[in-house]
């Protein structure tokens, strides 16, 4: 391998260019170096996909605070399984964090919370509704309720979600870095679409974009970031308003299975830092473990 | 010609542009229908700005109010994306039928983004099934949602300058038109703008 993938030139941002997903299932991922830390499983990780019958001796996400920033989320919904708390960014300047009914009028966040709560069944989800009425959020109003969650103390915050206002740049990087700095972890959708947008791009954050295979626990390392993570994101089924349900495709949808799966790795090792849950979501990606008699690993 | 039909020229050039754009959307994915809808910055209604396929003839103008099924998840979290089996869903398929006389089983939608901000969105509704997969779709959608953003670009610019452009009383009345310039014009004052004279004096030249 002369050059590897992250020094890789990057790809200008240009209408036109595809976006950043991979048809996994068409065409291999690359090959690239894996540095092996050698006793990380996917058995250690979260107790492994093999374990009995209804996922025993698997983890379940207990004991682990998810925050999902987004549309609301219908705590009613079969696929949600109830909420911990439901708030929303309040109209008006100071844009307060305030508790809110459990209700989504868009649909998004159940769609979200729903992917976690499959993943992830006994975590405690909480909803920040930032996305109001089916307008483009306010970046402003991403900003106060990230920065409450942050605040809050969540182990993980969930953002299918980005922003293309550059003036909200420096704060959400300040915040970004803070949120890591307080074992907060961030983890962003890949925006399939040839715009700038953050804060996914942020190497503080964990960016997932699709891939467009049918196993839940499937999800890739992709070295030529900045999309980090690959996890299913096609035809994925999600809640629908009224306790209904329908297949949907997009990153959207990708960011809350790897969100899951983080969620079921700290309920095992609640200890763990974010570079650490990093590392250890890098050991157990389907194309780095060497179970599947290491196609893809390079000594 | 006049100014009015230059502007209603390129009024239609302008409409052409999009509409080309849902009908390349619509052939490319062999599918029922493809719109574009722009977001009103205000209420963050959807209206339908192009529609090419099921609803060309009265879709254009109308409102959707915001939040509305999948056109809304897009526009709201700024991302594409695609829902199967939305047909199966009665009250989906209900809402869908009351506001457009349709039901689709399938929707594709990505938002149109200028500058920095999401002012509309691309609908494909009822793809056929491709041999390029979900994600290489989501992916051409997407082009195509880029191309879209320059039609909308160019609309809006027009409406804005037509906003701008005061109503010229008099119209087309070359007459009139002189009067005012030199009712305005103090006399004996000091040296006009030697650019205004020059334009005057072409302007004397192409009214021969």
């Amino acid at each position: 391998m002369t050059q590897p993938p992250w020094r890789r030139e990057r790809r200008e941002h240009f209408p036109g260019v595809p976006a950043w997903s991979l048809a996994t299932s068409r065409l291999a991922p690359e090959e690239f170096g894996v540095s092996r830390l050698e006793d990380v499983t996917r058995e250690w990780a979260w107790g492994g996909d093999g374990a009995g019958e209804g996922g025993a001796g698997r983890a379940d996400g207990a004991g682990v605070r998810v925050c999902v920033l987004d549309t609301g989320v219908d705590a009613a919904h079969p696929r949600v399984g109830g909420l911990e708390r439901s708030l929303v960014v309040a109209d008006g300047d100071d844009l307060t964090v305030v508790d809110c009914d459990p209700v989504d009028p868009v649909g998004h966040g159940t769609a979200c919370a729903g992917v976690i709560r499959s993943i992830a069944p006994a975590v405690s989800l909480t909803s920040v509704r930032v996305l109001t009425d089916g307008r483009s959020g306010s970046g402003a109003a991403l900003l106060a309720g990230l920065r409450w969650a942050v605040e809050e103390g969540f182990d993980l915050v969930n953002l299918s979600l980005s922003t293309t206002r550059s003036q909200y740049l420096p704060a959400l990087h300040e915040l970004a870095d803070q949120a890591y700095f307080r074992r907060c972890l961030l983890v962003a959708s890949a925006h399939n679409m040839p715009v700038v947008s953050f804060p996914w791009t942020f190497s503080s954050v964990i960016s997932v974009a699709s891939h467009d295979e049918p196993d839940p626990m499937t999800y890739y390392y992709n070295p030529a970031p900045p999309a980090e993570f690959l996890a299913r994101g096609v035809r994925v089924p999600v809640a629908w308003r009224r306790g209904r349900e329908i297949r949907s495709t997009g990153n959207s949808f990708a960011a809350p299975h790897i969100t899951g799966i983080c969620a079921l790795i700290l309920s095992r090792h609640p200890w763990m830092t974010p570079f650490q849950l990093k590392s250890v979501l890098y050991l157990a990606a389907s194309n780095v473990v060497t179970s599947k008699g290491g196609a893809h690993v390079r000594a | 010609m006049s100014v009015h039909e230059r502007r209603s020229d390129s009024e239609i050039t302008e409409r052409r542009l999009l509409q080309s754009t849902v009908e390349v959307a619509r052939h490319v994915f062999s599918s029922a229908a493809a719109s574009v809808f722009l977001v009103d910055q205000d209420t963050g209604d959807l209206i339908f700005e192009a529609v090419s396929g099921e609803g060309e003839q009265h879709l254009v103008g109308t409102r959707f109010a915001a939040g509305t099924g999948i056109a809304g998840w897009v526009a709201a979290s700024g991302q594409p994306m695609i829902a199967d089996e939305v047909a199966a869903v009665p009250q989906f398929a209900q809402d869908a039928a009351e506001s457009t006389g349709y039901v689709p089983r399938s929707i594709m939608a990505a938002p149109v983004i200028r500058e920095e901000s999401c002012i509309g969105v691309l609908e494909v509704l009822d793809r056929s099934a491709t041999w390029r997969g979900d994600l290489a779709d989501v992916d051409l959608l997407a082009m195509l949602a880029a191309q879209a953003a320059y039609g909308l670009e160019l609309l809006l610019r027009l409406r804005q300058t037509e906003e701008a452009l005061p109503a010229a009383p008099g119209g087309d009345d070359v007459h009139v038109l002189l009067q005012r310039i030199s009712d305005r014009v103090p006399r004996g004052g000091g040296a006009a703008d030697p650019t205004a004279l020059k334009l005057l004096a072409v302007a004397e030249e192409l009214l021969h």
